[in-house]
Formats: structure tokens, sequence, C-alpha cells
């Protein structure tokens, strides 16, 4: 026959599990500890204060710019729940529920956006890497430690995050496709939250889903209700299953929304509806898993209640470090290279003597390196 | 000692960089079954294999990003881009991440990367395979610009960029990887990075200039000693980041005219930072007005009529005339 269908190795499904209305598929639900679940809760709920806090934050211009995340808590946190310490986590920058849940301390997340470098140095014991802003970068260095964790034999996977809008970026084909062609134990997961800045799925790409993208690249793809934490899980665990034993890459889809503004310097009524912004309010990730976990007993309001006073707490005192945190002026001088050029030395020499003269913001000897420790 | 072309001489100390250190991998367009479009890979996949030697889809952004990756996994990667004039695809992972990370991280992540590619015209080669472009390169913080000039400075600057704790760009004068041949010391030899050299000593003028450039420039001091009776020292700067200007400086001090040389384009090119050191430094030495004998501020044009663009005896003879006779 000279014109027939091609059959390909994978096809594309999409999960759901917890719906909007909090009603579970109990053949798909995922295991989880009573443990578990009350920990998944609080660290959804965490970054949703988190978020809110920042924003007050950044409107009390006590921070620069914010891109808040809400409505994209369950997108985040339900793939960093399903790897491990050992596992890579590379976040886009919509990624503070994972980031947080992966042991980024609250007030480095917080010194980032307040314009500290601090705010992107992961501690030393955490296989993660900071917030990237140029949009889709980050999957090049994702595979890259992904190849890394192959070459070494070990069964870690490269867990890394994009948007919807990183997709139509040439630096996501090129990522994923060599992550395919290499067949890395990588997982890339598509936070599709529907708008990059103004700019709607539908002129993003004309492809009918994000998830099938990963059938052009030769890999696996799945399209998961990125609100639904318990999909995500779902979908990860799987994904990191095969990355693990030698299956390669998969694609994750995660259908969700950015209820808040792209940053604070953004007016989202120029470009969407407010209609369009209250349906999605009614799926609510954090909403949803409420039900689920009253359901299972495992919280209740009064608990809830407690949980909401401990949380508002640790974010109080996540500020107060953060906003006590001294950084060295001069220390930028000391992480260009590894040895200062001479050329560093004098600019440098030439930097000190105009703040000694006065200079315009703060005194070289104000702090010292040893500041990092003070965000631990 | 045996006498090695530069392409060898390369060839070398990629062999030396994979035999020393298991982290050590080399990844680019075609340098493993092909070895290379100029054939610096050559031996390298049959002795080493292909985990550590890496044919790469055609995709610049992801070998210098996936790059990134690796040496945050712990590998020492040796990226090649098959032209200069592709390397652009990756630019955006140089400036983004290549040059940055440490910096970002307050060095918990460093990129103890090179990346190689073949630079320079005269080579009769189609559009895009002629340019120099260091420049561009040496403007972003973080990155270290190495170009070498002859097979033994090739040799020991590669294995020097390859031990270094940062990213470098490892410019190589395509023009020269097989113009001339010279003695390699068999035992791994490495030169500071960051150091020029005074490659011959005189004292009527200075000539500045580094990589492909550096032929018609020594060419030119003969021609000067020959002809016009001049003696000219000439510094082969080996390195643009860092910049050696403490060796320019006590040059300068010394012959008080000086002349630079280079392929690039004039504008922002890197005399225009060599000059300006001098003039900060060494102001009050200079007795004549500094020449600049470089591309012109245009793409280099095609190659049929491209050799009288680029910086030759003759040009650099007429400027070192004109700055001894201000």
């Amino acid at each position: 026959m000279p014109r027939k269908k091609i059959e390909l190795r994978n096809t594309i499904e999409s999960l759901s599990i917890l719906d909007a209305d909090g009603k579970v598929d109990k053949k798909l639900e995922p295991k989880l500890s009573n443990d578990e679940i009350l920990s998944l809760f609080r660290g959804m709920l965490l970054a949703r204060r988190y978020d809110e806090r920042m924003l007050r934050l950044q409107r009390q211009g006590r921070i620069g710019t914010y891109g808040p995340a809400l409505g994209q808590e369950a997108a985040s946190l339900g793939p960093a729940f399903a790897i491990t310490k050992d596992d890579w986590f590379v976040p886009s920058f919509r990624e503070p529920a994972g980031m947080l849940w992966r042991g980024w301390p609250m007030a480095r997340l917080m010194l980032w956006w307040g314009g500290n470098e601090i705010g992107a140095t992961p501690p030393e014991e955490l296989n993660d890497m900071p917030i990237c802003v140029p949009v889709s970068s980050q999957i090049q260095y994702g595979a890259g430690i992904a190849w890394g964790l192959k070459l070494d034999g070990n069964k870690s996977v490269a867990l890394t995050f994009v948007g919807d809008g990183g997709t139509s970026e040439g630096d996501f084909h090129e990522g994923v496709n060599c992550a395919a062609v290499f067949n890395l134990p990588m997982v890339i997961v598509v936070q599709n939250n529907q708008w990059a800045i103004s700019l709607p799925r539908r002129k993003q790409t004309a492809s009918e889903t994000i998830a099938q993208k990963a059938l052009a690249y030769g890999m696996n793809g799945i399209q998961a209700d990125g609100n639904d934490i318990l999909a995500m899980i779902a979908a990860t665990r799987e994904a990191v299953d095969r990355a693990r034993s030698g299956g390669g890459p998969t694609l994750i889809e995660a259908v969700t929304y950015r209820l808040g503004v792209h940053t604070t310097a953004d007016d989202p009524k120029k470009y969407r509806t407010e209609e369009e912004v209250e349906a999605w309010r009614c799926k609510d990730p954090l909403d949803r898993f409420w039900k689920y976990v009253q359901d299972k007993g495992v919280l209740n309001e009064k608990s809830r209640e407690a949980m909401e006073e401990e949380i508002a707490a640790e974010i109080s005192a996540a500020v107060e470090k953060s906003e006590t945190y001294q950084a060295d002026i001069m220390e930028p001088f000391d992480h260009c290279f590894e040895t200062m050029t001479p050329a560093l030395k004098r600019q440098r020499a030439e930097f000190e003597a105009y703040l000694l003269n006065g200079g315009s913001n703060g005194s070289p000897h104000a702090a010292s390196s040893s500041a990092i420790s003070q965000v631990h | 000692m045996a006498m090695l072309t530069m392409a060898k001489a390369l060839n070398l100390a990629l062999k030396e960089a994979l035999q020393e250190d298991e982290k050590s991998i080399i990844l680019g367009q075609d340098v493993g079954y092909d070895e290379g479009v100029f054939r610096i890979t050559e031996g390298l996949l049959k002795e080493f294999g292909e985990q550590r030697v890496v044919d790469f889809p055609v995709a610049e952004s992801a070998i210098v990003g996936m790059a990134v990756g690796l040496c945050i996994a712990g590998y020492r990667p040796i990226a090649e881009m098959q032209f200069s004039g592709f390397g652009y695809h990756g630019f955006h992972q140089v400036e983004s991440h290549v040059s940055r990370l440490r910096n970002r991280t307050r060095g918990r992540f460093t990129c103890p990367m090179v990346i190689r590619m073949p630079y320079g015209g005269g080579i009769r080669a189609i559009e895009h395979h002629s340019e120099s472009r260091e420049a561009i390169w040496a403007h972003l913080p973080g990155l270290k610009v190495v170009i070498p000039s002859g097979p033994r400075n090739a040799r020991a600057l590669l294995r020097a960029s390859i031990l270094d704790p940062d990213p470098v760009m490892f410019y190589e004068p395509k023009a020269s990887y097989r113009a001339f041949r010279e003695e390699v010391p068999d035992e791994p030899e490495t030169m500071e990075i960051g150091k020029a050299q005074v490659v011959r000593e005189g004292n009527d003028a200075t000539i500045i200039s580094y990589g492909a450039s550096m032929r018609p420039v020594l060419e030119a001091a003969e021609e000067l000693e020959e002809d016009h009776n001049v003696d000219v020292e000439v510094i082969d700067l080996l390195s643009l980041v860092p910049l050696d200007r403490e060796t320019i400086n006590a040059s300068i001090r010394k012959t008080g005219r000086c002349v630079v040389v280079h392929e690039a384009p004039r504008h922002c090119g890197p005399a225009a930072e060599i000059i300006a050191g001098i003039v900060e430094d060494s102001m009050l030495y200079l007795e004549a007005p500094v020449e600049r004998v470089t591309g012109y501020d245009l793409v280099l044009p095609f190659f049929n009529n491209e050799l009288p663009y680029m910086p030759d005896v003759k040009k650099v003879v007429s400027a070192t005339r004109k700055v001894l006779s201000f």
C-alpha cells in the first residue's frame, strides 16, 4: 500500500484523579499515607500563604517585582513530592511550592525576590538549581545534569520545569530533543498555566496539547490535571520509575492556570476576562485537596486553624530573617572567577575607594560573606 | 619533541585530557566518527569510546547548555562548535549560564568547561566561516577568552584551559591549523592563562597581536628590520581575558610607539580595549598616536575578495612606519 497510517510507539493520555468537586477516582488514586497527605496539604498551604505574603511585601515596597504562583501549587509540589532528595530539582521561576518542599530556606526565596544572589544559592545539601529567569534555558542544564547522572550510572533523575510559553523557545526543542536522543533520566514538567504574560496558550502553539509534542520527540508524554495534586504525583511517579529503569525522559503537561498576575508589574485585565479567571478559581488545587484531606480525616477545621497559625509564624520568621540579611557589597568581585583577574583587582580597588569616600549604598565593612549562614 | 601542526598539537591536548581525567568529555558535531571537520579529534573516539567523545545533534545551544549541566553533575566538558559562525546559537547559554553560574550561585556551582571553536578568514570558505568575533565573548563577565597562535602554545593553552576552574572560550585560528609545524614537547606542558609573550624583542615600536594575525605581524617585523632597519618588539597576547596589561605597559614604556593588529572589526574591537589600557597606564610614555590594523567594520567579503580586507604584512609595515615617523 502506498499510503497508510503510521503507528507511533507512544500515545498520549490525559490523567485526572481528584476533580474540582473533590471526587476521587479510586482506581487511579496514588497510595499515600495519612502523614504524607498531611505534609502535602501543609506544603500547598505554605506555598499559598507564602505567595500571598510575597504579594503584600511587594506592594509595601519591601521586595522587588514578584511573580506569584497562585493556583499552581499542585503542579509544582506534586512532582517535587514524587522524587527523592538524591534526584535533581530544576525549577523555572514559578515553583515556590516545590522549592520549599525540597528544603529551600524560605528566607532565601524572599531574598531572591528581594534582589540578593544568596537567594540563587542552593544550600549545599540540596540537589537543586535556583530560580531560572531566561525562559526554557534551564531545560539545557536539566538535560545535562540528567546526562551526568546517567554517566555516573546512578538511578537518579533530573526533574525540570518549564512553562507553556517556554515550549516555543528553541532551547525547549534542542533540550527535549537531546534528552530523548540520549535517552536521559529526565522528567520535564510543562506548567501550562494558559498564559505567557499576555499570550494565550492557543497562540503559543497550534498543537492541540503540549503533551503530544512528546510524540514528535520519540518520548513518553502525558497530560495531567495540574490542579490535581494526586494526578501530578501519579504522573510523575510513573515517569520517574521509567527514567530510573532506563526508559528515558517523559514530558508531563500540567494543565493549570495562573490565577494571579504574571508579575507584579503586569495587569492581566488588559488581555483576559474576569469570567475566565473566575471559572478557574472554581478549580483551585488547594480547595479540592482540602476536601480530600477532610474526607480522609487527616485534618479538620480546627486542626487546620492551628496549621495556619504555625505557617503564619514560619513566614513571619522568614520575612524577618530575610530583612535582616546584609550582603557583603564587595562580594561580586569574589565570584566572577575562582581567582580574581588583574583587571578585577583594579576595579575592586576603584570601587572600594568610591565606597570609602562616601559611596552611595552601604559600606565595604557592613557585612561579610559568612552572612550566608544567617539564612540557612 | 615532535614537529607538530597546530591541529595535531590540539589533538594531543585533548587526548591528554581524556587520559588524565575520567570526567572529561568531548562533545560536538561530527567530533566522533568523523573526527571533527578539521580532524582535531582524530583517533579519540576509537581510543576513548562513545561515552567520552560524543557526536551531538545539530544543536549548539544544547551542546553548550548541556555542558553546563554536565559541569553541575561534576564533569569537565570540552565542547566544540564546528565554526565560530555557528557558535551564536550557543551564545544565549554562554551569556545566561556559562559565564554567570559561579556568580549566581556564589560558587556552589561552577562551569569548568572549554568551548573550542575555529575562527578567522583566509581559508576560502563560504559565508559564516570566516569571521572573527572574539570581542563579543571578551565582553561577557565571567568568561575567559584564549587564542593561541602556534602549535606549541595551542597545546599548552588548551591544556591550561581544560584544567582551569572557570569557563574558557578557546578561539582556534583555523588558517593556522596546518600552516606550519613547531616542536611540541612530549611531556604535558601548560602555560599560564593571562600571560602574554614577548615573542620578539625590540626598541623602536611595539606590535601587539594574537591568533592568526601573528603570522603577518612576525613577517612584517622581519621586513621592517631588513628593509627599514627598524627594530620592533612583538607581543603575542595569547589571551584577551585576562588581558596582560603588565607586559603591554612594560613594552610601551620602552618603545613609546605601538600598533595593534587583529582580524576582528575595529569598532569596540580588542584593540580599542588594549589602547584604552595603554592610555590609562602609559600615556606619558607614548611618542605617537597608536595605530590599529584591523578588519573594517564590515562583514568579511566572500572568499574571492576576502584577503585584501584582512591584516597583512603590507598594512602592518605601513602602520608601523607611520607610528615611527610621527
